[in-house]
């Protein structure tokens, strides 16, 4: 699609030749991820994990459809028809635990997607739509989570709405009409149940819209990689197919296997208990929490207990929405001209403190809002700000990054047997042009 | 100019939260920390191994039944089980005939419509039915017991920290508020004893439950003749809310070991086949004239149509 060299498609008889005149579909595809798409030579197993989240969204979409055939979206019933799924729908256990994890799993998939993203620079020019599509993408999973984790009317689900959409109600002047306006009353009730159901349904068909999008932008400057230089000649790309559905298709069985653990044998670990209660508007339970995979942000949230100028719990609500709004101006925060952090000693450094950094408020997020996890939580927070808006742009003025190698086969090459193989076949690292 | 304004953003946030952190840490200096009643009395589940524990666990069949005794004899006059029917009963191996009987001595009957004048009464219990709840409504309950409602038991073990080690451990873990020590030697604060109608529990969580101590030694005669002590009652019951909770967790086991078994041997194929597709041309040495050289490719192209074979 986008280099010279690409391959173009060739129809193979008078069928598809037929066909490609009419409707140029099958050419669309192996432009798109066949052999007419070419990719840089050197991706490690990181650039699996776009593919990987890709299909997690699948198999959600498919258990979902089928879920969907048996929920009744009712506060009177919803609890009691997730139970029948569980227990009288053929399969039914298997489709709602795998949807349940699934979910888990997308955003495992996703983080680490987005966390090579910021490690190797993959945000940077020419590819600045490509981050914020996807982080158009995060915030879609985001919310569309947050409402299916609703839908089972257990007592997290209850209360999780209303904290949630309590948030809103710290909007000065307009909060609680907003509030009111979203649950469509003044608690989480019938009214909230159904259009969550409904947006649930929605959102995922949204999702897959922009991941073409995604894609559609990815395939215009093509694939980074992990020395961060550009594509320079044909040798240094290989087509995508065969070599990386290949290697997807290996990466997708490690997913499966590591899914396929946690829904048989754990199925429950990810989960809440309080969730396997029907949902009590008149008890609340002691500690509510949201998801794991929202606990960065609730630790954030949870962050800000002192009024100052504004209310702390406006605050909150702010840092919560700057902290992954902010990513949308990361290309322009740091706009240090070397991609790869392999080659950013420094910015290396503070990266890996970023992901301690956002371990320890995801810890803190889960547990109850107590001394001295909140003060954890601040330094964490105070960090989490710091590395992005404060650091990076420091950085990108300062630092002494490494020279870089003139191409990726260079990269590759590098003189020594071991270095010529691919970068994760032998385990080398990519070598600097300087040694 | 962007990174500018950042830093400036970034600045105001660093400080409020700076502003937040430092009034924590003041007043977690200054302020006296008074270590909870519930956090220092409160015990975790004790550790009960259960058959179904582990990833190749399975029900005992013999339990669930001696526990579904229990159930019967014991919680069932308080405790519903709204999820589970009498028709379920035949995973634990009861007979059809067995069941229709439970079914029908079930001491509660089900709602129904009386249907010659259409008034409200009830009926005798049949197999598809739903084990029918103790009371009425929630009033009812909380009347008949002290303004305490007792939980539906189906989702128990599912619905509380700990499991059925945490059932089988609050059933047999009743204290005297009055003589209780902690391992350290402490002694329950006089306010926090259990009030009229609460009995001092360490396993449960704000440590005084509404319910009874309900078991003691012999109080049911099980059928297949294991000695029925409080502990083996509350260890049986405590197996037999595991299933009502999660009936199919022998189906989830064995699908799993298939599925897994047959991931991993799919996993091995396509690792072999990434191994085969890449040492082909990209790992093997790139010269200028390496197999991926436009030139050779086109050779190799050429060759490849010449032959008549296709891609």
């Amino acid at each position: 699609m986008s280099f010279p060299w690409a391959e173009e498609y060739r129809p193979k008889n008078g069928f598809t030749r037929w066909i490609d005149q009419r409707l140029p579909l099958p050419r669309l595809v192996y432009g798109a991820v066949g052999g007419g798409y070419p990719v840089p030579r050197n991706l490690n197993y990181f650039w699996n994990f776009g593919v990987l989240a890709g299909i997690a969204l699948m198999i959600q979409i498919v258990t979902g459809i089928i879920l969907a055939m048996h929920y009744v979206p009712s506060d009177a019933q919803a609890f009691r028809s997730v139970e029948h799924i569980m227990r009288d729908v053929n399969q039914g256990w298997l489709l709602r635990y795998l949807h349940a994890n699934g979910a888990s799993f997308f955003f495992i998939v996703t983080y680490i997607h987005i966390f090579r993203g910021l490690y190797y620079g993959s945000y940077k020019a020419p590819r600045e739509l490509v981050w914020m599509l996807g982080l158009v993408i995060l915030l879609l999973m985001m919310a569309t989570a947050f409402m299916g984790y609703v839908l089972p009317w257990g007592q997290m689900s209850f209360w999780g709405a209303k904290v949630i959409t309590g948030l809103f109600g710290a909007i000065p002047l307009v909060g609680e009409p907003v509030q009111t306006w979203l649950l469509g009353g003044f608690a989480p009730d019938q009214a909230t149940l159904n259009r969550f159901f409904s947006l649930h349904y929605l959102l995922p068909f949204v999702i897959a819209g922009v991941i073409i999008l995604h894609i559609w932008a990815l395939h215009i400057p093509g694939s980074s990689n992990p020395t961060g230089v550009d594509v320079k000649s044909a040798q240094d790309t290989v087509p995508f197919h065969p070599y990386y559905t290949a290697k997807d298709g290996f990466g997708l069985g490690v997913f499966l296997i590591l899914l396929a653990a946690v829904t048989y044998f754990a199925p429950n670990y990810l989960g809440h208990a309080d969730n396997y209660i029907p949902a009590n508007p008149l008890s609340t339970p002691s500690h509510i929490v949201p998801e794991w995979y929202f606990w960065p942000f609730y630790a954030i949230l949870r962050a800000f207990t002192v009024d100052f100028i504004l209310e702390a719990k406006l605050w909150g609500v702010l840092a919560m929405f700057a902290a992954i709004l902010l990513l949308f101006f990361l290309p322009w925060l740091d706009p240090s001209p070397v991609r790869s952090g392999n080659y950013r000693p420094r910015f290396k450094q503070f990266f890996w403190i970023l992901m301690i950094d956002i371990v320890i408020l995801g810890w803190c997020g889960g547990l109850p809002a107590e001394e001295p996890y909140v003060m954890i939580s601040q330094v964490a927070t105070i960090y989490y700000f710091a590395h992005f808006l404060i650091i990076l742009p420091i950085l990108s003025w300062t630092e002494k990054t490494l020279p870089l190698p003139n191409s990726i086969s260079e990269s590759v090459l590098h003189g020594e047997e071991r270095e010529s193989a691919p970068i994760d076949l032998s385990g080398a690292r990519p070598a600097t042009a300087a040694e | 100019m962007v990174r500018l304004l950042g830093i400036l953003l970034g600045l105001g946030f660093v400080l409020v939260t700076a502003v937040s952190l430092g009034w924590g840490v003041y007043a977690y200096i200054t302020e006296e920390h008074h270590e909870s009643v519930e956090h220092a009395f409160h015990l975790e589940a004790e550790h009960v191994s259960f058959s179904f524990d582990g990833p190749f666990g399975k029900y005992d069949r013999q339990q669930l039944q001696r526990g579904f005794q229990v159930y019967k004899e014991v919680c069932a006059s308080c405790h519903g089980l709204s999820f589970v029917a009498f028709r379920n009963l035949a995973d634990l191996g009861y007979q059809e005939a067995e069941i229709k009987a439970v079914a029908d001595k079930w001491q509660i009957e089900v709602p129904a419509v009386d249907p010659k004048t259409g008034e409200a009464s009830t009926r005798k219990a049949l197999p598809a039915d739903y084990f029918p709840n103790p009371y009425p409504n929630e009033v009812a309950a909380r009347a008949a017991n002290n303004n305490a409602l007792p939980p539906d038991l189906s989702l128990i073990t599912k619905a509380r920290h700990g499991g059925p080690a945490y059932i089988a451990s609050l059933l047999t873990g009743y204290r005297d508020a009055q003589t209780y020590r902690t391992k350290e030697g402490k002694a329950l604060p006089a306010e926090s004893r259990p009030g009229q109608g609460l009995y001092f529990n360490p396993y449960f969580p704000n440590l005084n439950i509404a319910m009874p101590p309900p078991l003691r030694d012999d109080q049911v005669t099980y059928a297949d003749g294991t000695k029925a002590s409080a502990g083996q009652m509350s260890a049986d019951v405590s197996a037999f809310l595991a299933w009502t909770a999660e009936p199919k967790l022998e189906n989830r086991k064995s699908a799993g070991w298939a599925v897994l078994l047959f991931l991993l041997f799919a996993t091995v194929l396509a690792y072999l086949a990434y191994q085969n597709i890449w040492h082909g041309g990209a790992s093997r040495k790139v010269r200028k004239t390496g197999p991926l050289d436009p030139v050779n490719m086109a050779k190799s192209d050429e060759a490849k149509r010449d032959a008549g074979i296709a891609g």
